[in-house]
């Protein structure tokens, strides 16, 4: 290889896996035989369809953008709504002992239980609908946010509270100041799994009776029988799960100028 | 030394006695310090000195008001110090800078507590990086300096603060040799120039005699004072000349001695 920056070296390197991936796919239907699994060029057409149109032009055709938008509304309506909630309960619980004696023991006796064992009790909150689904995406992106901020105001080095204390920091703004920014790598990191969590329980979140959405058009696709869908739907969400994660880390990458190591 | 006497006798800056500290940890008491009276005057340079275990940091702490006497008094210019505040600045062996902060708004943190506008932070910043000699690394991040440059960033956020006393944990322990000479060169240049009172703990002799007009010896087990010399070795001292190693001789003989007979227990 010569004349090839490094950015394009590594590009290529990483593309050789899902080439291998693909071609042993095909491979492997055809040498087997099954019509239970397509083809990746049957996918591809599938995929062309669900963005474009003009190949099957059932209902599915041209309609990628309107689920993929509902999936991420509800996606981020959780996402967003577990870092509200979970960022700053994280901080006092990890700040105040009063608090993390009254509320961590709960909560690491509510979180080995799976989120899918929430879909039931979801839907009689909820009812039929997308805010049952943001309710289980929350519950999956919650924990990881919470426990790991939590884990980064623990860490923090007390020293630093002996310094801004001599330096007069004190009250709310010891939070803003120290606390909030010491365990930023920390909440940074939380967030990154926790919106992992969101777009993996968008699937379950989906099963709770929506019409719309990659979720729910999986769960049709399942019942069609029509695995090119189920595929596709599949290959949508880790691609949009992709994108997002790789904003996620150029943010991360930007609020922890200060701290390379901490880089992604 | 000759600090100019005063005309009446004034409250000393800092004052202990009989100051008692125990730490307990479930079961066990651990005596770290046991009836010590000090006191220390404005402008003094004050070196604690003592092997380790003799309590000299914790008597730092308890100054700082990271730590409270288990009885005994504790005054600043005669008032009780009843925790942490900024007129006692500390400088930590571990710099504890504040990592996402840059060169300029370490600086400048304690001045940003009190409110003060912008342009005033930026001119006490811009004053003491010049004072320490750090003008070209306003925006540099702690994590991008050496051990010493950290260390004079974290000597410039306690000056920026207006302390009058600085309070100093073994501050250069964690440099190497050159720029330990630098630091302490500049320190005293500081010290000079600002008439702060100094309060020093360093378990190295030379540095102590190098450094300090008064050098309190402690020893261990549990940690007391054993010693209080006065200094009237002249500046700038001579690191090599006879005097200074007769003194420090004379101190190595006071630290030895106890470390022997501990030794013996």
């Amino acid at each position: 290889m010569r004349a090839v920056t490094p950015h394009l070296q590594r590009l290529l390197i990483s593309g050789v896996l899902p080439v291998i991936l693909v071609a042993g796919w095909h491979a492997g239907v055809r040498i087997t035989g099954t019509r239970l699994i397509p083809v990746p060029w049957d996918v591809a057409l599938m995929l062309y369809d669900f963005a474009f149109g003009g190949i099957y032009d059932d209902t599915y055709s041209k309609s990628l953008l309107i689920h993929l938008w509902k999936s991420v509304t509800r996606v981020y309506a959780g996402f967003f709504a577990a870092a509200l909630v979970g960022i700053p309960l994280g901080l006092l619980i990890g700040r105040i002992k009063v608090i993390r004696q009254f509320v961590d023991p709960t909560l690491q006796l509510l979180r080995p239980v799976p989120v899918t064992a929430w879909l039931p009790l979801s839907m009689i909150f909820f009812g039929i609908g997308p805010n049952a689904a943001i309710f289980l995406v929350f519950l999956g992106a919650f924990y990881p946010i919470v426990f790991n901020t939590t884990f980064g105001v623990r860490s923090i080095d007390g020293r630093l509270f002996e310094a801004a204390a001599m330096l007069g920091c004190k009250g709310s703004s010891l939070f803003r100041q120290v606390v909030l920014p010491a365990s930023l790598p920390s909440i940074l990191n939380g967030l990154r799994l926790g919106h992992g969590f969101a777009w993996i329980l968008i699937v379950v979140g989906e099963m709770t009776g929506v019409q719309q959405g990659l979720g729910a058009t999986i769960m049709d696709a399942r019942m069609l029988s029509r695995t090119e869908l189920v595929i596709a739907g599949m290959l949508v969400i880790g691609v949009a799960g992709f994108v997002t994660d790789r904003a996620l880390v150029m943010l991360n990458n930007r609020l922890l100028q200060w701290s390379p190591q901490h880089h992604v | 030394m000759s600090e100019t006497a005063p005309s009446r006798s004034p409250l000393p800056v800092l004052a202990v006695s009989h100051l008692e500290k125990h730490f307990s940890s479930g079961e066990s008491r651990v005596q770290a310090l046991h009836d010590v009276s000090l006191s220390i005057n404005k402008g003094e340079f004050v070196c604690l000195i003592g092997a380790s275990g003799c309590g000299k940091s914790t008597l730092l702490r308890i100054f700082a008001g990271f730590e409270t006497a288990s009885s005994g008094t504790v005054q600043m210019y005669g008032m009780p110090i009843t925790g942490p505040g900024p007129e006692r600045g500390m400088v930590f062996q571990d710099f504890a800078l504040f990592p996402w902060l840059t060169v300029r708004e370490n600086i400048a943190f304690g001045p940003h507590q009190r409110g003060l506008p912008k342009a005033k932070l930026d001119e006490i910043s811009a004053h003491y990086m010049n004072m320490v000699g750090l003008g070209k690394f306003s925006n540099f991040y702690p994590g991008q300096l050496s051990g010493g440059m950290k260390q004079r960033v974290a000597i410039a956020r306690v000056l920026a603060n207006d302390c009058e006393v600085l309070l100093m944990d073994e501050p250069f322990g964690a440099l190497d040799a050159l720029t330990r000479e630098k630091l302490q060169q500049d320190l005293l240049e500081i010290w000079e120039r600002t008439k702060l009172t100094i309060v020093f703990v360093t378990h190295a002799v030379e540095e102590a005699v190098l450094l300090a007009g008064r050098v309190v010896v402690m020893t261990a087990g549990p940690g007391r004072i054993e010693e209080d010399v006065r200094l009237a070795l002249e500046r700038p001292r001579d690191i090599a000349g006879i005097e200074f190693n007769r003194v420090r001789r004379g101190i190595t003989q006071l630290l030895s001695s106890h470390v022997s007979t501990k030794a013996t227990l």
